[in-house]
């Protein structure tokens, strides 16, 4: 089953696929999917963030493996459904999307083993988690101040069930700028996997339902502007617009 | 607890002594120059207990550091405002225990250290605003056992409380319910398990726990 929320003729609503571009609403009604504002597809709890989660993205980024997963924790005023706007800020000169599977806890894990921990998940569904890297600072590298901005992680379209997806460590990921590919990988390339990673979470923070593990991007970022249409996708879990703009369209000046 | 944040903030080296303590080390790497912008981190929902519950020691280190940090309650929307502003946004004030396991390097998020279950004891009361005429003159005090292990000010903020929110939500918006942590001071006490501690801050109240050995009492 593939679950969404979407505010749509004054209210908010889970919605279901319905095929031919439509979506059923819980209340019964068929909606035109254009016609709904799409909202993150589940209410999140804790959001943890990987970095460095790919070996060809770290070697990209020129850094040496590390002892444990890197993690950040992030906020839901980061949080921007399908089909959002994410803010370039004028004095930015490199800002880039990261195609990310992510993987939706249903109930809670502690002290989870590898063996057992596919038994905590609800579902996957893609983010972009953007960076704007002239603000990184060497203080808990990657600062929020980089990776926690409002709109900066697109979630959705849908949360797809975990019975739905037989193999999520053989998915591939792509991201298109304007129509051109300009990431490929495959969530096999992951350093720590989907379940390597439960297990590293669950054995000092007890994860609950709604928590969500933003695993990581593959090689293949670039810089994006404000009106660039940047579209990430992976294989059986969806396809997740996203649309850059510039300060104006937020009311602000666009000389910082 | 007796209320749940929506998202806990904590900001590194916001007391002028912890930024001192690292001295020279600020400029060499990994860091290669002071902060610039505020450093944040999230205490997560399972970080989050109340006045009086335990708070897990685990079993692979001898002693936790005391965090004592004034909690900023968010009490409505905060987005790119001005110092002056700042505080028409505050719906009050409460007492946090910033709870970690040492550690040296601030160089990469430290949630393994910082993020564990019980690791942010949060006060029983938010005490309103109002009730606070200067956030930035306040004293904390930490005691372990009954021991004052821990004396200083918010009057050393290297932001103010007022200056911190205005530069946090020039990057991110704070929603209400947020709490927003000014800092822990430098020289945080260590406390083990069977310990108590206490973190008062004038006017804005008192928070005592027990640290009982992981997997016990819980």
């Amino acid at each position: 089953m593939k679950r969404a929320r979407v505010a749509y003729s004054g209210a908010v609503h889970e919605a279901t696929d319905a095929g031919g571009g439509e979506l059923r609403l819980a209340d019964g009604r068929l909606v035109r999917e254009q016609m709904a504002v799409w909202l993150p597809p589940f209410r999140p709890r804790t959001i943890i963030a990987l970095g460095l989660n790919y070996a060809d993205h770290a070697k990209e980024l020129a850094f040496n493996a590390q002892e444990e997963p890197l993690v950040f924790l992030k906020g839901p005023n980061a949080l921007v459904g399908h089909r959002g706007e994410t803010r370039r800020p004028s004095d930015a000169t490199f800002m880039h999307y990261e195609c990310e599977l992510a993987v939706v806890i249903g109930k809670p894990a502690r002290r989870v083993s590898r063996a057992t921990a596919y038994d905590y998940v609800a579902g996957y569904t893609v983010a972009n988690d953007y960076a704007i890297r002239d603000y990184l600072e060497n203080w808990y590298r990657p600062n929020l101040r980089v990776k926690n901005r409002d709109g900066c992680t697109a979630l959705g379209p849908w949360l797809v069930d975990r019975a739905d997806v037989p193999d999520p460590m053989r998915l591939a990921l792509r991201t298109t700028v304007n129509g051109k590919v300009t990431q490929e990988g495959n969530t096999r390339d992951m350093i720590s996997d989907v379940p390597s990673l439960i297990e590293y979470l669950s054995g000092f923070m007890t994860l609950d339902a709604g928590d969500v593990i933003l695993t990581g991007t593959p090689e293949g970022v670039v810089n994006v502007m404000p009106g660039d249409e940047v579209v990430t996708e992976i294989e059986g879990i969806g396809r997740l617009v996203n649309t850059v703009v510039g300060d104006e369209a937020f009311g602000r000046s666009t000389r910082q | 607890m007796s209320f749940a944040p929506a998202t806990l903030y904590g900001v590194l080296l916001n007391y002028r002594g912890a930024l001192a303590a690292l001295g020279e080390a600020v400029n060499k790497p990994p860091y290669k120059a002071p902060p610039k912008a505020p450093v944040l981190y999230i205490k997560p929902a399972n970080t989050w207990i109340g006045d009086g519950a335990p708070i897990p020691v685990p079993s692979d280190v001898e002693a936790l550091q005391m965090g004592a940090a004034l909690g900023v309650v968010i009490g409505r929307t905060a987005c790119r405002v001005s110092a002056e502003s700042a505080l028409d946004h505050v719906a009050g004030y409460t007492v946090v225990n910033d709870v970690s396991m040492p550690h040296d390097s601030y160089y990469r998020p430290s949630v393994r250290l910082k993020c564990r279950d019980g690791f942010c004891p949060i006060g029983a009361t938010i005490v309103e605003r109002a009730r606070v005429p200067n956030p930035d003159a306040l004293a904390v005090r930490v005691f372990v056992d009954g021991v004052l292990r821990q004396q200083n000010t918010t009057a050393n903020l290297v932001r103010s409380t007022r200056r911190l929110i205005a530069d946090v939500t020039e990057f991110m918006t704070l929603a209400a319910g947020d709490v927003l942590l000014t800092g822990v001071p430098e020289n945080a006490p260590l406390a083990r398990a069977g310990q108590r501690v206490a973190i008062e801050i004038d006017g804005v109240g008192r928070l005592e726990n027990p640290l009982v050995a992981e997997g016990r009492g819980r």
